[in-house]
């Protein structure tokens, strides 16, 4: 496919892309207790990338092992596709009562929120397609960031041998029971960006049991 | 705007005080501004004398040991577990911290700011007396044991062994008294204390108390006759019933109970029998308050009726081990309680769980697996473990397995909660491939040693150490009747078994120096378990399946049996055992000072006696690694 806005002039991308793209060229720092995280999920109205659109975005921010709620992002997207079969999942109905943006403003607060953090989610690859979608179709480049998918992190953590199922895909309940944390608010985005951020906290504590573990390990992972 | 999050950690604030005396509103306001912090083991909170922090903290999970320094001594105040409350009187008194306060555990804590709940608790008239009471409780000693239920943490907390400080602290009371009208007929409280599995219970008017009946009571004045069952309860009671204030400390308690002969004490309000019941004290309770003595501990464990309880009586386990440890006791007197003591833990957990969800449909056993199977496992207590049930006819059988991985599922839940890590393999009866059917499982073995691959052998190697912890044994007795017949003649089997204990040869290179791992995260580290403990263990299941010697799964064990029954090799078993024993006490020992597994061992950090010691132990596993290969005719396969 001709990715015809790679050719797109710097000029003539919005303030706000350039800030954030200048954001992402920086290093990131190798300890990993100054690198920014953000744990975030997506609620859609399904699984095809064309078709289908985001209507909720939760999100979290960690930094050297905290949390710090009064910063956590959820939005609600206003949309004209509407999938009955999904609403029975995430529960958001076409009018629903909360304050919703068009897929534009979304946008620009959520890469106003992420900078250029190392974004973190269960199953990421599916996110962040959804999140270039909607970028496709604002005419701009895809995410810049660093992405971590806490299915393949968690795999990581397991031992590593023939006699577990080296393809086995560990859903976020799983996981979740693994780490004993309370599964509420499941399928509402910022419920799943929480549920994914405190395995996330376990899983980088397992990794880094002896304390070397560095930005860059933890990203080849 | 809406804050989904906001409202989990609301959720989880409002079931602890003084949370629960929040509104809504409040509680979603003091919620949006929680920061959530992630603590490794070990890692400060604060330290003793560091300025206050502009925010308190809630343990949402794990462990916070507050421990204050006095001339010298460290002595550990209090622990906090899930929903505990620390940090927040210097806060309001504007010091700094008076204690420290340091991750027992890898733990999660709420960081609540103080800006935040300030202006809340001015408004809120029941948490500003809530905090009011808790502060000034006692001025002397503001994180006195008495007003921990409260504020800073759980009743159960470990006491040290220390007789000076432990007599001096104020007794633990049972809040929740039973007692009923000294004219209910005595049937209906011996009934109501069945019911309640108390042994006494007061007897109080207009909330006052008149007199009390304990067991003894009963069998004193009722069994033998002497009052009818049908009579009023004050017949029997004694009374009055001797009272105390809540200051009470164990000691003096002790002592009056001893004074008067008696086995309980009330406590009211100002300590006389004028006033409210606020509780009781057993002289049972003061025992189980002394902490650190196996048979206490048995007691406690086959008492607890919490997941929490059997969380704090765990620790008091690990207390006691280091406690062996450090007064050099033999091995296998260590072992052998810390055993008892784990199992009977899983016991209890599994008992409990069955009366949650219900009767099992058909007899079965619950294993333990490994190390632990191998009643090896001291320190670092993992979970593997597995269900045998009975066989069903087909069409009932996936009923039957849903009933036992739901089991598993809970117990290997409660477990982790009570300390037992989850394996990290998913070794564990909630996984359905190791919830089976007797014949399922005798199938699988006989799968595992006809096409033995490297897998199968270490599957092989895992699950034939199996232990039973609860259940029909047997189940247990008819699955290794199987492995022997099937392996019995199986010379290909015994083969890749032998090929496999001496994968790790002598840990000894050309040099007579320690072999350490190459790379990784444990390079430069001697790899304790994979070149000591593991060839040993191997060694010492190979021989023993050769024998055909049920029963018996602990490496130390299995050589003495093993020199019994070949005399022409008994000194080399003997010392085999002994290996076992040093190596794991090594491990343990070592485990118990860098606060980890042991399982790596930084060679520089040993002495010159202890490298003899080791290599020592490394000579004995090297010809216990050559009759292997002589016996089964191993040369030409390595």
């Amino acid at each position: 496919m001709i990715n015809w806005f790679k050719k797109r002039n710097r000029e003539t991308l919005p303030d706000y892309w350039r800030a954030y793209q200048d954001l992402c060229n920086q290093k990131l720092p190798e300890n990993i207790k100054e690198v920014r995280f953000v744990i975030l999920d997506t609620e859609t109205t399904g699984f095809d990338y064309k078709e289908d659109r985001i209507l909720s975005i939760g999100a979290i921010t960690l930094l050297n092992n905290r949390i710090d709620l009064s910063e956590s992002f959820e939005i609600y997207i206003k949309q004209d596709r509407f999938n009955p079969q999904t609403v029975a999942i995430h529960g958001i109905i076409k009018n629903e009562k909360v304050s919703m943006l068009d897929e534009e403003d979304a946008m620009k607060l959520f890469l106003k929120y992420i900078e250029n953090a190392v974004l973190v989610a269960h199953h990421a690859g599916f996110d962040i397609g959804m999140l270039n979608q909607i970028l496709k179709r604002m005419a701009l480049p895809r995410l810049k960031n660093k992405v971590l998918d806490t299915m393949i992190l968690f795999k990581a953590t397991r031992i590593t041998s023939n006699l577990i199922d080296r393809d086995k895909n560990y859903s976020l309940d799983e996981i979740a029971e693994n780490y004993n944390i309370e599964v509420k608010d499941r399928h509402t985005a910022a419920g799943d960006a929480y549920i994914t951020a405190m395995a996330f906290i376990r899983i980088i504590g397992q990794l880094n049991k002896n304390g070397k573990l560095t930005t860059k390990d933890l990203l080849k992972i | 705007m809406k804050n989904t999050i906001a409202e989990r950690v609301a959720d989880f604030l409002k079931r602890y005080p003084p949370f629960d005396l929040l509104s809504k509103e409040q509680l979603i306001e003091i919620s949006g501004q929680v920061r959530i912090t992630y603590l490794e083991k070990d890692s400060i909170v604060y330290k003793q004398d560091e300025n206050g922090h502009d925010q308190f903290y809630v343990v949402h999970k794990g462990a916070v040991e507050l421990k204050r320094e006095e001339q010298d001594k460290v002595k550990t105040v209090d622990y906090c577990d899930e929903g505990d409350i620390f940090g927040l009187r210097p806060l309001f008194a504007n010091e700094s911290y008076a204690i420290t306060a340091i991750a027992e555990e890898e733990s999660i804590v709420y960081g609540i700011p103080i800006d935040t709940f300030k202006p809340i608790v001015t408004q809120n008239l029941n948490i500003g007396n809530f905090l009011i009471e808790s502060f000034a409780s006692n001025t002397k000693d503001p994180f006195s044991k008495e007003y921990t239920k409260k504020l800073y943490a759980d009743d159960d907390v470990i006491l040290k062994n220390d007789p000076e400080i432990f007599d001096l602290q104020p007794v633990k009371y049972v809040k929740k008294v039973v007692w009923a009208q000294p004219s209910t007929i005595i049937k209906e409280v011996a009934q109501l204390m069945n019911s309640k599995k108390v042994s006494s219970v007061i007897l109080k008017e207009n909330g006052v108390p008149l007199g009390i009946v304990t067991d003894k009571d009963f069998r004193n004045l009722v069994a033998t006759g002497i009052v009818a069952i049908d009579r009023p309860v004050s017949e029997i009671m004694s009374s009055p019933v001797l009272c105390y204030p809540k200051h009470t400390t164990i000691a003096q308690a002790q002592i009056s109970m001893m004074k008067h002969n008696v086995s309980h004490l009330c406590i009211t309000k100002d300590g006389t029998s004028n006033s409210k019941v606020i509780g009781i004290v057993s002289d049972h309770d003061i025992v189980l308050m002394q902490g650190n003595n196996p048979s206490v501990l048995m007691k406690a464990i086959q008492k607890a009726n919490s997941t929490k309880k059997l969380k704090a009586i765990h620790k008091k386990i690990q207390v006691l081990l280091k406690g062996y440890i450090r007064q050099n006791i033999p091995l296998t007197h260590i072992s052998k309680i810390i055993f008892e003591l784990n199992d009977a833990t899983i016991k209890r957990v599994i008992d409990r769980t069955v009366e949650k969800i219900g009767e099992p449909p058909v007899e079965f056993a619950w294993i333990s697996l490994g190390s632990q199977g191998r009643k090896e496992q001291l320190l670092h207590t993992d979970q593997d473990n597995a269900i045998i049930f009975e066989d069903v006819p087909a069409d009932k059988s996936e009923e039957v397995r849903a009933y036992f991985l739901l089991l598993a599922k809970k117990v290997t839940k409660r477990l982790n909660i009570i300390g037992y890590e989850y394996c990290n393999a998913d070794m564990m009866a909630r996984n359905p491939k190791w919830t089976l059917s007797l014949s399922e499982w005798k199938k699988q073995f006989t799968k595992w040693t006809s096409t033995a691959g490297d897998d199968e052998i270490l599957l092989c190697s895992i699950f034939f150490d199996y232990d039973i912890s609860y259940g029909n044994s047997s189940l247990t007795t008819s699955l290794a009747d199987h492995i022997f017949d099937i392996t019995k003649d199986n010379q290909r089997f015994l083969s890749m078994l032998g090929v496999s204990a001496l994968r790790n040869p002598s840990p000894m290179g050309f040099f007579r120096q320690f072999l350490v791992e190459k790379d990784g995260e444990h390079k430069d580290l001697f790899d304790l378990k994979k070149r000591a403990l593991m060839p040993i263990t191997d060694a010492g299941r190979l021989l023993i399946l050769q024998h055909r010697v049920k029963n018996i799964n602990n490496t130390a064990e299995r050589f003495e049996k093993l020199a019994q029954l070949e005399p022409e090799n008994k000194e080399l078993y003997l010392s085999c055992s002994y290996v076992a024993k040093s190596l794991l006490k090594f491990r343990t020992k070592h485990g118990l000072m860098h606060n980890d597994s042991g399982r790596y061992i930084e060679l520089a950090a040993l002495t010159k006696e202890e490298k003899m010691k080791l290599k020592r132990c490394f000579k004995i596993i090297t010809q216990v690694q050559e009759l292997i290969k002589f016996r089964f005719n191993l040369s030409h396969f390595l």
